[in-house]
């Protein structure tokens, strides 16, 4: 199959508005053939207005998009990508009385090498549901349907708006291969998420958008190693330069008030009250460091609720990052 | 070519799924046709002998107005909210191929109505007579300004506003639109205002030229022609894709 030499997004200071509102405020992405890229940010964080960018759906007040080298805002380019470019609206799409096998050929006719709808049918699991109407398919199967109609013209890049969203387990495996299909084909992947562990699990790539700037950039492990620093982006917009991106540590749960300047000076660690009753030590986590910690709390009678070493979790990454002023957060996403 | 096929055969796949369709296209104007043509309680104009002579031309009219207007306003509004526009315009079909479509699937539903609403006509002893074949651009007309129409309140309003307007535009330009109540017997006012209306003129056009008498008048091409032309253009204009 053809592939050009461009990369398949490239996007540099991109603005989306909604009248006086800046749902995307200068956006800077790039993606390769065979990268899955993870676009994560809580609601309204500006995903679906970079995403719908990208297909053509709205219009860039300012910034230079390229999907495929083309230019998805103007008119015959877009035309161009419709047959390179798979999409997947965050919700609906599909005639509500229209079931998945009728669906996916309809899409098939569309293109002029379509994948076998029935192959497509039975890589998500909707063999048993191929002739029950669209409206009375469960969220999980609607959204593999959306999936499916997304695949049928072999795209080179594909859109996935939250795709897992509202999608059962079964449905969220078959969802992971199909991904995991397309990275192996050498297809771009682009999806959005609010869900850090299937951004963690799906994508090679994320990026953290919030108040529609990147705030992280980096792979999985990046974001969440030590000294990821180098994937933070500092001073790229709101929240920006906040911090870093994973601290190693060690973080234990006990109750709330410890005398953390004591505790500090047996562990030979900082330690930090993150939040009430979580406490973070600056230590890895070494055996030594651990017991010394269970007989100071055992000398108090005090319990322990839990205890994690090592790498940060995505999800403390994510949630540092995009810390504070929640009431800023913008709600007109996806509208 | 395929996809074009391919899309207009689903447009038609699903209007025969739809009750409401179906029921609004072919059960009321056949039920309407029978039944007044067989219990005679309708007024008609004096010239005219027999009641089925009025009312064919006239629930022709309807059968156009119901399939381009209301059913096709309903199902795209309805396409719209569900976001299926939206989703079609990432594919390769296009919006003219889309539109293409549509305009395909209403001429395939007006032949079969005309053909059974004719075949249904002769039964109950239809003779039709005049300039028969000037139905054929009045309906052309009238489907180009009904379909404008339609689309008008699709690409405008909610899918439920444009289901409820749709709805009470039927009702409305059933009483006024000369399709069981002749024009004539309307009072002055109301029934100038009555031929400046689309439904009007096609019913006007469609009596001119299945029955015997005169044939279609100016005014009816003039208006038709007006409503064929702007409707389609304030669509076109105001119509929202998502």
């Amino acid at each position: 199959m053809h592939r050009s030499d461009h990369p398949a997004i490239s996007v540099s200071g991109l603005v989306v508005r909604y009248g006086d509102v800046v749902a995307v405020d200068g956006l800077d992405l790039h993606a390769e053939a065979g990268q899955v890229l993870g676009l994560l940010g809580r609601n309204g964080a500006g995903k679906t207005s970079t995403v719908e960018a990208l297909e053509g759906y709205r219009r860039a007040a300012a910034g230079r998009l390229e999907v495929l080298g083309l230019d998805p805002q103007r008119p015959d380019d877009r035309t161009r990508l419709a047959r390179r470019v798979g999409v997947m609206l965050q919700s609906g799409g599909v005639y509500p009385a229209m079931a998945p096998g009728e669906a996916l050929r309809l899409f098939a006719s569309y293109y002029d090498d379509p994948v076998a709808p029935s192959a497509l049918l039975e890589r998500l699991g909707l063999e048993d549901v191929a002739r029950t109407p669209w409206r009375r398919l469960s969220g999980g199967e609607q959204q593999r349907l959306s999936l499916a109609l997304a695949l049928v013209g072999r795209p080179e890049v594909v859109f996935l708006d939250e795709p897992t969203a509202g999608v059962d387990p079964h449905g969220r495996v078959a969802i992971r291969a199909e991904v995991a299909r397309l990275k192996a084909g050498g297809v771009c992947v682009v999806l959005t998420t609010h869900e850090l562990e299937e951004a963690e699990r799906l994508a090679d790539r994320i990026v953290i958008i919030e108040k529609g700037s990147v705030v992280a950039a980096g792979t999985p492990a990046e974001l969440t190693s030590e000294g990821g620093d180098a994937a933070a982006r500092g001073g790229t917009g709101a929240g920006g330069g906040a911090g870093v991106a994973g601290v190693a540590g060690m973080r234990f749960g006990a109750p709330p008030g410890l005398d953390t300047a004591a505790l500090a000076a047996v562990l030979g660690a900082a330690v930090e009250e993150i939040e009430p009753g979580q406490y973070r030590v600056a230590d890895p986590g070494r055996p030594a460091t651990v017991a010394a910690l269970a007989g100071w709390l055992a000398e108090r009678d005090l319990p322990l609720a839990d205890l994690r070493t090592g790498r940060e979790r995505l999800e403390e990454v994510f949630l540092r990052l995009t810390a504070g002023d929640r009431g800023g957060a913008r709600e007109e996403e996806g509208r | 070519m395929r996809a074009f096929r391919a899309q207009a055969a689903a447009e038609l796949r699903l209007t025969a799924r739809r009750g409401d369709a179906v029921l609004l296209n072919l059960a009321i104007p056949v039920g309407l046709l029978v039944f007044f043509s067989l219990v005679d309680v309708l007024p008609r104009p004096a010239h005219v002998a027999h009641a089925v002579t009025f009312l064919t031309p006239g629930i022709l009219a309807l059968a156009v107005m119901s399939t381009s207007m209301v059913s096709l306003g309903i199902a795209t509004g309805f396409e719209r909210q569900y976001g299926v526009l939206k989703r079609l315009g990432a594919t390769p079909l296009g919006r003219p191929r889309l539109l293409a479509a549509k305009i395909a699937s209403i001429a395939v539903i007006e032949i079969f109505q005309v053909i059974v609403l004719v075949a249904v006509a002769f039964a109950v002893g239809w003779n039709p007579s005049g300039p028969v074949w000037l139905a054929v651009p009045a309906v052309l007309l009238g489907t180009a300004a009904f379909a404008g129409l339609g689309l008008l309140m699709a690409g405008a309003l909610r899918a439920e506003v444009t289901l409820a307007a749709a709805n009470g535009l039927y009702l409305a330009l059933l009483l006024l639109g000369g399709m069981i109540f002749p024009l004539s017997k309307l009072p002055g006012g109301m029934r100038d205002f009555a031929r400046a209306l689309p439904a009007g003129a096609l019913s006007d056009a469609l009596h001119g030229s299945l029955a015997a008498g005169g044939g279609v008048p100016g005014r009816a091409w003039v208006v038709l022609a007006l409503w064929a032309v702007a409707a389609p253009v304030a669509a076109a204009r105001l119509f929202r894709w998502e």
